[in-house]
């Protein structure tokens, strides 16, 4: 087993794969706190679809390096999501839903009508499972990949405590003059450059669960914010790593391994919450 | 010159006018009950005096050396998210936010932490908020409440859902702040009889809008009518 890790480690894309995998755990970890907390957990999926729906767009005009047209399109629809939907008429969970469908719905079609590609359904489903994607990165989507987690790792220590109070109680911070519609706004931008990183890692359709599992696992053993966001943070690389090693030997998907590993963790950290709440 | 003057105010949401014609003088050290029934009104005008929403007339004034983000707000409960993984420490230290820098300094954990024994939650510093009782949690809010401002606190309904003898702890402990320390209380209540035990101003919001002293209240017509 090490010798066929060794084998694949001589390989650069195989490194590239880990160094992005770990940087875009990290961060979706750290955002899924605040998501969870502010009942936003269906968010990551919405937006994932959408990022879906550009990179078919992006597939349609055979553009290889899709990241720049993925992401503004994922950020906009972020922005509307989180900024707009607050003072409209339709409900949050409304909104995500409808531009969740819609964006999957027509990402497929417009893929069946002017795609070029003879192997169509297997397209498909390397972009909804991201089957073998993050190996196949170019090295400039991995120097972007990791200038883009950096600055969101360095962002969110330096405004940690303005997220905490936001995700506590924002009418509060807003009372005390935080200025919360900038950092609703940020969060927004930040949520959709992860899920646009995670979609490499696990596909756009196992996005959500990067986000939400290692925090709701967490949640379970930890009572303090700054535990549960370390701990999330720690728990989702760890499960990254071990997802991506095991799916290297074993020869599974990326991104369901990476998500089987989770949910794993999750089951045991749920049993060792009731266990450690009894005695 | 007073802390909060709102001459002709009008209040309201979503273009709709909830409320109109309120005129009210708070000075330091006033303790305002604001009254009224459900739906008068009462939680739009304290959202606007907390700068959430725009007046949609007439003017709110600060003065007194009293800035519009140097209110401390204390939610009404049923706002506070109750699975929320954080400690005690944690969110009164939050209060602190108005102002300072990206990192809390010694200063505002001090203060926090005097805020917290002031209140009589120190003990429960490191523990998880989600674990203590509705009084307790209402009593780490009003210390969050007092990192953020040492002027005026404004209350939402501070004792809905509590029994009779915490209602009556945080009513002394409230009781204590407006006098032993000098800070201006606006509390909303839709109990009356409380509402005119401690108060030495009244703002009842209705269809009339009276505003006054407690003994004023007590002697006009809208009082004699609500007071049994």
């Amino acid at each position: 087993m090490i010798e066929t890790l060794q084998l694949y480690f001589q390989y650069p894309f195989v490194r590239y794969a880990m160094l992005v995998g770990v940087l875009v755990a990290l961060c979706s970890s750290l955002l899924g706190v605040t998501l969870v907390l502010r009942r936003f957990s269906f968010i990551g999926d919405g937006l994932s679809h959408v990022a879906f729906f550009a990179m078919a767009i992006a597939a349609i005009f055979q553009w290889t390096n899709n990241m720049p047209l993925i992401l503004a399109v994922t950020i906009a629809a972020a922005i509307a999501i989180l900024c707009v939907g607050e003072t409209t008429l339709m409900k949050g969970d409304a909104a995500i839903a409808m531009i969740s469908v819609t964006s999957l719905a027509l990402g497929y079609l417009f893929m069946n009508i002017f795609s070029t590609s003879s192997n169509l359904s297997g397209d498909v489903c390397t972009t909804l499972f991201g089957s073998t994607s993050i190996l196949t990165l170019l090295p400039e989507q991995v120097f972007l990949s990791s200038v883009l987690s950096i600055a969101v790792v360095i962002i969110y220590i330096l405004f940690y405590n303005r997220l905490f109070a936001l995700t506590f109680d924002e009418d509060f911070s807003r009372a005390i003059g935080v200025n919360v519609g900038f950092y609703n706004l940020a969060i927004a931008v930040i949520i959709a450059v992860i899920i646009v990183l995670a979609m490499n890692l696990v596909g756009s359709l196992l996005t959500s669960a990067l986000i939400i599992f290692p925090t709701l696992s967490t949640m379970r053993l930890y009572k303090s914010f700054k535990a549960v966001v370390i701990g999330s943070a720690v728990l989702s690389v760890l499960c990254a790593v071990i997802g991506m090693l095991t799916s290297i030997v074993v020869g599974t998907p990326v991104g369901s391994t990476i998500v089987g590993v989770e949910i794993i963790a999750y089951i045991i950290c749920v049993i060792v919450g009731r266990v450690a709440v009894r005695t | 010159m007073a802390q909060i003057i709102c001459k002709n105010l009008i209040v309201g949401y979503e273009g709709q006018v909830v409320r109109d014609n309120i005129n009210f003088v708070v000075n330091k050290g006033d303790y305002l009950c604001i009254v009224g029934e459900n739906g008068s009104g009462k939680t739009t005008l304290m959202k606007t005096l907390l700068s959430l929403q725009k007046p949609m007339g007439g003017e709110i004034i600060f003065g007194d050396g009293l800035n519009a983000n140097e209110i401390g707000y204390l939610p009404q409960q049923s706002t506070i998210k109750r699975d929320f993984p954080a400690t005690n420490f944690e969110i009164v230290l939050s209060g602190n936010l108005g102002h300072s820098g990206f990192f809390y300094s010694k200063d505002d954990k001090e203060l926090a932490l005097k805020a917290m024994k002031r209140l009589h939650v120190d003990q429960f510093k490191d523990r998880c908020f989600r674990e203590l009782s509705g009084g307790q949690q209402q009593r780490v809010l009003l210390a969050r409440a007092l990192c953020a401002t040492q002027k005026v606190l404004l209350l939402d309904e501070p004792v809905s859902g509590l029994d009779p003898k915490v209602t009556a702890e945080m009513y002394e402990l409230v009781k204590e702040l407006n006098q032993n320390d000098n800070i201006t209380i606006i509390m909303i209540s839709h109990d009356l009889n409380d509402a005119l035990k401690y108060a030495t101003h009244i703002l009842h919001v209705g269809s009339v809008v009276f505003f006054g002293t407690k003994n004023d209240y007590l002697n006009s017509e809208l009082g004699k009518q609500f007071v049994s």
